[in-house]
């Protein structure tokens, strides 16, 4: 008789699970119709699923017979990813409103790859890894092609599940590697083999290999970046709002937990490729994206260079790496939330969303206040003290100078002053140049992310500490 | 007459190679969308093997749970991918795979 797993660590993903079905039947029986209600009760079950994790934060926990973790770096990870997930969904509903895109199905597979990340960040075998990478991909490639009648968005749709599969075998490849040559699935258990043995085989290495690489597809760093940019333009704009945050936070939470627990004992062996993937990243995020003209692609090259910047704190392999990087996947997620959110609100008076760089020409004259959002947005992604990019970039370049990387650091510094170019170019256009015909008012809830995004981005370096402490808390779980 | 068992080495040996095969079918196909399908499918079948054949090496069923489930998703991964291909396919007309090349650069 198999005993009744503990299902409290998890009440937060089983309230979703219930959620979205509930909410796809909704959507079935009322039809299109019901579009904004399934989104907002949607919104409503990540706001109840964030606070379940919050009041339960501190708890540890191992259950589902040993696939299911429950930590404060989980627990902090979750928070950041419901968080970007429901303020992703509430900066959709005009977007969807407007390109008559309403279908019900939208809100409830937004939840559905949420719970999918959410399952990655407990993940503690490489079976749950797997089974929540897949509800998560899954679920992004349909929102990549949810534009069915656009051939950018089903183009775009079409890339990242080949790509993604892809990487989804790669990864399981190295999976299988692991299990045979440990003979355990389990990272508990994965980590006692590997701290057992003293001579390291070439089958958990060649895992280790597949992993990593599968795992740096899914978080698009360089040299598995390549379907960024195209993925990124094509979908939808609030879908690739959406790509950018939560999923961006997951993985890389996966990727943390992966790296640190079961092969946390061989860390001489992949610290070095970590580096290399960090400082490729960030130098070919900050060049390539001087060139564009569409800011969906001119994102996606900050979003791989911003990505370097995280696995910094990774290479770093210390609790203060683990901190850098947390604190850094929060800022990360105000800002680019806010400035997704400007960009979402590039709509001409004839109803046309519109996505270069240059049709910003002038906002500072026709409408301020969203020119100074997007003017604080673009200064803290650049890392211009004191917004809160700057303490994001502060923290994992302390990580790594404190573990003596010291050229990773220093490649990191200089990547940040060419990135700055493009960052304030979008600045330099939207006050020094000669206005284009302005943009519509954007609807309350758009404008409402904005300002709260922008005044944390902000007003963040008034009240950093209590934040740095719990990211300082979540780390340590790492570490034991 | 004792059972003939196969080493584990050939089985490796097999599953690396259609790993191979499914990888180069993704890279190195110019014609058809619905080739790297296959393609695919042929990279996760691999990955079934190694599991099912390290399974029954280590005698520990964890590996044959995992095939298992691998072979779940597999069957909703095929079943997504060709619903996107469909899209596509009424889009533009065609699954060649020279033709997806709107967005570059």
């Amino acid at each position: 008789m198999i005993e009744f797993p503990d299902i409290s660590p998890a009440l937060a993903e089983l309230l979703l699970a219930i959620a979205a079905m509930v909410l796809l039947l909704v959507g079935v029986v009322r039809g299109d119709k019901s579009t904004g209600a399934v989104l907002w009760l949607s919104v409503a079950a990540l706001a109840v699923a964030t606070w379940i994790v919050w009041s339960d934060a501190d708890t540890s926990a191992i259950t589902f017979s040993g696939l299911f973790v429950a930590d404060r770096f989980a627990s902090f990870a979750k928070i950041l990813v419901l968080l970007g997930s429901a303020l992703a969904l509430v900066l959709s509903l005009e977007f969807l409103e407007r390109e008559r895109l309403e279908r019900p199905e939208f809100p409830v597979l937004v939840v559905l790859a949420t719970l999918g990340m959410m399952i990655m960040i407990a993940a503690n075998d490489l079976l749950s890894l797997y089974v929540g990478l897949e509800l998560q991909s899954l679920s992004l490639y349909v929102l990549a092609a949810f534009h069915r009648d656009s051939e950018k968005s089903t183009e775009s749709g079409l890339k990242y599940f080949v790509l993604g599969a892809l990487a989804s075998g790669i990864l399981l490849y190295g999976s299988t590697l692991v299990y045979g040559f440990t003979g355990s699935t389990s990272f508990t258990g994965i980590a006692g083999v590997l701290a057992t043995h003293e001579e390291r085989s070439m089958g958990v290495l060649f895992g280790l290999a597949f992993v990593s690489a599968g795992l740096a597809f899914k978080v698009a760093a360089v040299p598995f970046h390549m379907w960024t940019p195209d993925v990124y333009e094509g979908a939808p704009t609030p879908v690739t709002a959406f790509f950018s945050l939560a999923p961006k936070v997951a993985a890389l939470a996966l990727f943390m937990r992966v790296m640190l627990g079961p092969f946390g004992g061989i860390a001489d062996d992949w610290v070095g490729i970590i580096g290399l993937l960090a400082a490729a990243s960030m130098v070919l995020g900050a060049l390539a994206a001087i060139g564009q003209t569409n800011i969906k692609r001119l994102m996606a090259y900050s979003s791989i260079g911003h990505v370097g910047y995280a696995l910094m704190g990774l290479a770093a392999h210390s609790p203060l790496g683990v901190r850098g990087t947390l604190v850094y996947l929060a800022i990360y997620l105000a800002m680019n939330m806010g400035a997704w959110g400007v960009i979402l609100s590039m709509r001409r008076s004839d109803g046309t969303l519109v996505e270069n760089v240059d049709d910003l020409a002038g906002m500072a004259r026709t409408r301020p206040f969203l020119a100074a959002a997007m003017a604080i947005f673009m200064f803290s992604l650049a890392g211009v003290p004191p917004l809160a990019g700057f303490f994001g970039k502060f923290y994992v370049f302390f990580a790594a100078v404190d573990a003596g990387l010291y050229l990773l650091a220093v490649i990191g510094v200089l990547a940040t002053v060419v990135g700055s170019y493009y960052y304030l170019r979008v600045v330099k256009v939207m006050y020094f140049d000669e206005p284009a015909p302005g943009f519509v008012q954007p609807a309350g809830a758009t404008s409402a992310v904005i300002a709260v995004t922008a005044l944390f981005t902000l007003l963040f370096f008034l009240f950093p500490a209590p934040f740095v402490a719990e990211a300082h808390l979540a780390s340590l779980a790492l570490f034991p | 007459m004792a059972p003939l068992t196969i080493p584990l080495g050939h089985f490796l040996s097999v599953a690396a190679i259609l790993f191979t095969l499914g990888v180069l079918g993704i890279f190195l196909n110019r014609k058809n969308v619905i080739v790297i399908l296959m393609s695919v499918e042929l990279m996760l079948l691999a990955v079934n093997l190694n599991l099912v054949a390290f399974s029954a090496h280590l005698g520990d069923m964890v590996g044959q749970v995992f095939a298992m489930f691998v072979l779940t998703v597999a069957a909703a991964e095929a079943a997504i991918g060709l619903a996107i291909l469909v899209v596509y396919f009424r889009n533009r007309g065609t699954v060649a795979v020279e033709d997806i090349s709107l967005m570059k650069g």
